[in-house]
């Protein structure tokens, strides 16, 4: 038998040897089997090395400019230690880190499939509302009386188009 | 409904085997999606990840594909229960190790499954038994667009549906074929399809095991990369993968009964043999000779209905399913000697393979 090897995380002997290509580059992992099984990779259910390596991809030296997410104070730290974002809002927070990793992992880099029409739909009724309720307010004060009816009607206008559904949560 | 009543109805998975389901086995879609402006589960604490539990299990139950679903919070199931689901496909094993403030939820006939604060805030599964990807593809669809109704999903126009990972950014979509391909195995060509599928950007798993060295020759075929294309275009880009990959084993079966048809009958014929007759089998044995007998289904050697009897076999024989038929918790030897029990009785009556092919003997 050849001399056996090393797992990429622990030194244990590796008895896990993947190997996947994506756009022509071939990466290799090989772990022990405790390692894989704690990645997952032993598990039916989904896996894919590009999980795995991302980390590798992320260069150390790169200057972390984005400092902590202001919704939910993830760091880049906890990004390179666990491979996931804290929060939806993460993804602009740390756009810059985020487009050199993005090129090489997908077949491209801007969504082109299915939109959530039904929310989004909500979304914008609802900033529409709010623009309306501070225009609203801002007539009262200045005593323009005839534009306040306006946008009060207006306002009854959209409520109504929302529907059932209530003003989305923030977002 | 409880988890006794799930393990008491027939499921899309190991009730429907047919003719039409001799390659591949199951299709399965799911979608990741995550609630905007809410931590993924990963950053959460208890305390957020119960109330988005919440919201999304009233969500689901409202849905009209989830009328009266098993509705399955991880900390209330036994270890024994999160192991069959597994087992089943119907929860992932990271799910299965959660603490808690997690959940899955699954449709009566457990062909809709999912699991709320796995990776992300919902992980939706449809599962169809056969090569089926447009239709699960629409019913997983109608479902997302069903969920849409009452939850905020968090979306940019340009990455598409933000998850926990940015892999799977954009349709947060993983498709997946569930394939038997013994001949490929016997013909030592499946590494030479695995990196000939890897390099269409697809990922090919062993379902049992590891490797190309998977027990039971069954293999998950899925997509690699979710951004940059949309759905139906990474469904038909796997749908030609999956078609090639049917024909490599159809050409790789040929080649077996024309270069030595005596050898692959001696392998049907003593896996039957041991089936019906042996004591002590461990699970990727049982896989294995499972594997050549439905082989042998496929060749007309068995008639076609053993073959539904295998497919519920190859998740029966599992050690979860073995412990839950057996009311409790019991040793890895134990598990052996009980599995060939099962399998001893379960062939006890079949009929014999009978070997009359056209071609040479």
């Amino acid at each position: 038998m050849a001399s056996p090897l090393k797992c990429d995380i622990c030194d244990k002997p590796a008895t896990v040897h993947l190997t996947q290509i994506l756009n022509n580059q071939a990466h290799k992992v090989d772990l022990c089997e405790d390692c894989a099984r704690a990645k997952g990779i032993t598990d039916s259910s989904d896996f894919s090395l590009a999980d795995l390596l991302i980390k590798a991809s992320l260069n150390p030296e790169a200057p972390v400019d984005a400092g902590a997410c202001e919704q939910c104070g993830f760091t880049p730290a906890d990004f390179k230690k666990t491979g996931r974002f804290g929060c939806p809002a993460c993804y602009d927070t740390f756009r810059g880190m985020l487009e050199p990793m993005l090129d090489g992992m997908h077949k491209g880099v801007v969504h082109t499939g299915k939109v959530p029409a039904r929310a989004l739909e909500r979304k914008s009724l609802h900033d529409r509302l709010t623009k309306l309720e501070l225009d609203l307010t801002d007539a009262v004060k200045s005593e323009r009386f005839e534009e306040a009816a306006k946008y009060r009607d207006e306002i009854n206008q959209v409520r109504q188009a929302a529907g059932r559904t209530p003003p989305s949560a923030k977002s | 409904m409880s988890f006794a009543s799930l393990m008491a109805t027939p499921s899309e998975l190991t009730d429907t085997a047919s003719a039409k389901t001799a390659i591949v086995l199951m299709t399965r879609i799911r979608l990741a999606r995550n609630l905007a402006g809410q931590r993924f589960p990963g950053w959460a604490d208890k305390a957020r990840r119960t109330a988005v539990l919440a919201q999304c299990r009233e969500a689901i139950a409202a849905t009209p594909q989830m009328k009266k679903p098993h509705d399955l919070p991880i900390d209330r199931l036994s270890e024994l229960e999160r192991l069959i689901l597994v087992e089943r496909h119907l929860i992932s094993r990271e799910l299965s190790g959660s603490k808690g403030g997690a959940g899955a939820m699954i449709s009566n006939d457990q062909a809709v499954s999912v699991m709320i604060n796995e990776e992300d805030h919902l992980r939706i599964q449809v599962l169809r038994a056969g090569f089926q990807l447009k239709r699960a593809w629409n019913a997983i669809d109608d479902f997302d667009s069903a969920l849409e109704e009452s939850l905020d999903y968090a979306f940019s126009p340009t990455l598409g549906y933000l998850t926990a990972c940015p892999t799977n950014l954009g349709t947060g979509m993983r498709a997946s074929a569930m394939m038997h391909l013994p001949a490929l195995i016997i013909s030592n060509q499946m590494e030479k399809v695995v990196r000939a599928v890897n390099q269409l950007g697809m990922v090919v798993r062993g379902l049992f095991g590891e490797g190309s060295d998977a027990s039971g020759s069954i293999f998950q075929i899925s997509n690699q990369t979710t951004l940059g294309e949309t759905e139906e275009e990474i469904i038909k880009r796997l749908g030609t993968v999956l078609n090639s990959i049917i024909e490599h084993e159809m050409n790789a079966r040929a080649k077996l009964l024309e270069a030595d048809a005596n050898k692959l009958f001696d392998k049907i014929g003593r896996a039957y043999g041991i089936l019906q007759n042996s004591h002590v089998l461990s699970s990727s044995e049982a896989m294995n000779l499972l594997s050549l007998l439905r082989l042998g289904v496929d060749l007309k050697i068995m008639p076609d209905f053993v073959r539904a009897l295998i497919d519920r076999l190859f998740i029966e024989a599992q050690p979860g399913h073995l412990q839950y038929l057996q009311k409790g918790e019991i040793e890895p030897a134990q598990r052996d000697i009980l599995r060939a029990a099962l399998l001893r009785a379960e062939f006890a009556n079949q009929p014999k393979p009978s070997f009359t092919l056209p071609g040479p003997n």
